[in-house]
């Protein structure tokens, strides 16, 4: 058997939808050697999967789904973070 | 040797004449992506002398007679008096430097503290005295971000956002930023250095009718502050960020009846 180690994906979509489109993502790879160059800032242009459905399908199993947001009276047009923040990973041989 | 003080900047970016100004229209779009990008703004003779103090290592506000002819220019006083007013106070600055062969990026954040004023900014200058292709690593940022209230790097776990834009340009541009857009800077893939001089100045004075008013409540001004032109990436909040865009048009048009938010919202909410 080889050593696995987990690959985090986190996709933020464009609403709660898990069919949504993907509007955000960082791949956190857990894989690689220390040193080894992980997922940057502003080095892809195209999300991996249109969706987290899509990345379901590809053999991603999603650990963390998003509470829904809370609105408060007086603060009901306030944004932050993206709110629609999936977890994935997928377990994989060690590489690099 | 200029020196690094609030008095010597509002000295020096005294009232302009109203050509210099920024247009409703662009005033409308700096409202609403939360930053102006000018390609090549800058003329080259002064990159030049700009460029030969960064790479001599003495390029910083305090070290640089150059770099405040940049500001001198009434080009660019005319965009911060429009932003700020005629007085801007200095905040700070910095010289940021991404060595040759540089090959990570910054991570993502939104500079200072969150910002408890609900519709004053400040103005973040980044100015490239060379020219910045994208192997260079031109600053990213992420247009129509600035109104989020996130705090300096707890954006920092992303990496990739659709429609994250890279502040490309030739030597001499120059981009003005809302405090609050979120940023980062580049890997540099060159054997040259990228140098990046950033300034950040505070309003000296409430930011209510400062730039050239003129048809502020024209349709086609309407069309771009009310739009949805970061739909893309803001989803589901596109709506709440198109309210909050009304009501800082209002503020910065210094009138507190315009309306451009979405299905007249500011008005039937009596917001």
């Amino acid at each position: 058997m080889p050593e696995l180690r987990q690959q985090i994906l986190i996709l933020h979509l464009a609403h709660p939808d898990l069919d949504a489109a993907t509007i955000a993502w960082a791949l956190y790879d857990g894989a690689k050697p220390e040193g080894e160059l992980q997922m940057q800032t502003g080095d892809e242009d195209t999300p991996p999967y249109k969706s987290v459905l899509a990345a379901m399908r590809d053999g991603w199993f999603v650990m963390q789904l998003p509470t829904m947001p809370t609105f408060h009276r007086g603060e009901e047009h306030e944004t932050g973070h993206l709110p629609y923040e999936y977890v994935l990973e997928r377990r994989v041989p060690i590489h690099g | 040797m200029a020196s690094a003080t609030l008095e010597t900047v509002s000295a020096k970016t005294s009232s302009v004449g109203k050509e210099h100004l920024l247009t409703a229209r662009q005033m409308a779009q700096f409202v609403t992506d939360g930053y102006l990008l000018l390609d090549a703004f800058i003329p080259q003779e002064l990159n030049e002398k700009v460029y030969a103090d960064q790479a001599a290592g003495k390029g910083r506000w305090h070290e640089s007679d150059s770099i405040h002819e940049v500001f001198e220019l009434p080009q660019v006083k005319g965009i911060l008096q429009s932003l700020l007013g005629e007085k801007p106070i200095y905040d700070h600055s910095a010289l940021h430097v991404v060595g040759p062969q540089q090959h990570t990026g910054q991570i993502w954040h939104a500079d200072s503290i969150i910002d408890a004023r609900p519709f004053a900014f400040d103005v973040q200058t980044m100015y490239f005295s060379h020219d910045v292709p994208k192997e260079t690593g031109p600053t990213l940022i992420l247009p129509g971000s600035h109104l989020r209230l996130v705090s300096n790097l707890s954006i920092a776990r992303y990496k990739n956002i659709v429609v994250q834009k890279q502040l490309i340009g030739k030597a001499g541009s120059i981009a003005f930023l809302h405090h609050g857009l979120w940023h980062c800077a580049q890997p540099n893939f060159t054997d040259k250095t990228r140098y990046m001089f950033k300034l950040r100045l505070r309003p000296g004075q409430e930011q209510r009718g400062l730039f050239n008013t003129d048809g502020y409540d024209d349709p086609e001004v309407r069309r771009i502050v009310g739009g949805f032109p970061h739909n893309n990436w803001q989803g589901d909040q596109a709506r709440a960020e198109n309210i909050q865009r009304a009501k800082l048009w209002r503020y910065v048009c210094g009138d507190d009846s315009v309306d451009t938010s979405f299905e007249g919202v500011l008005t039937r909410m009596h917001i």
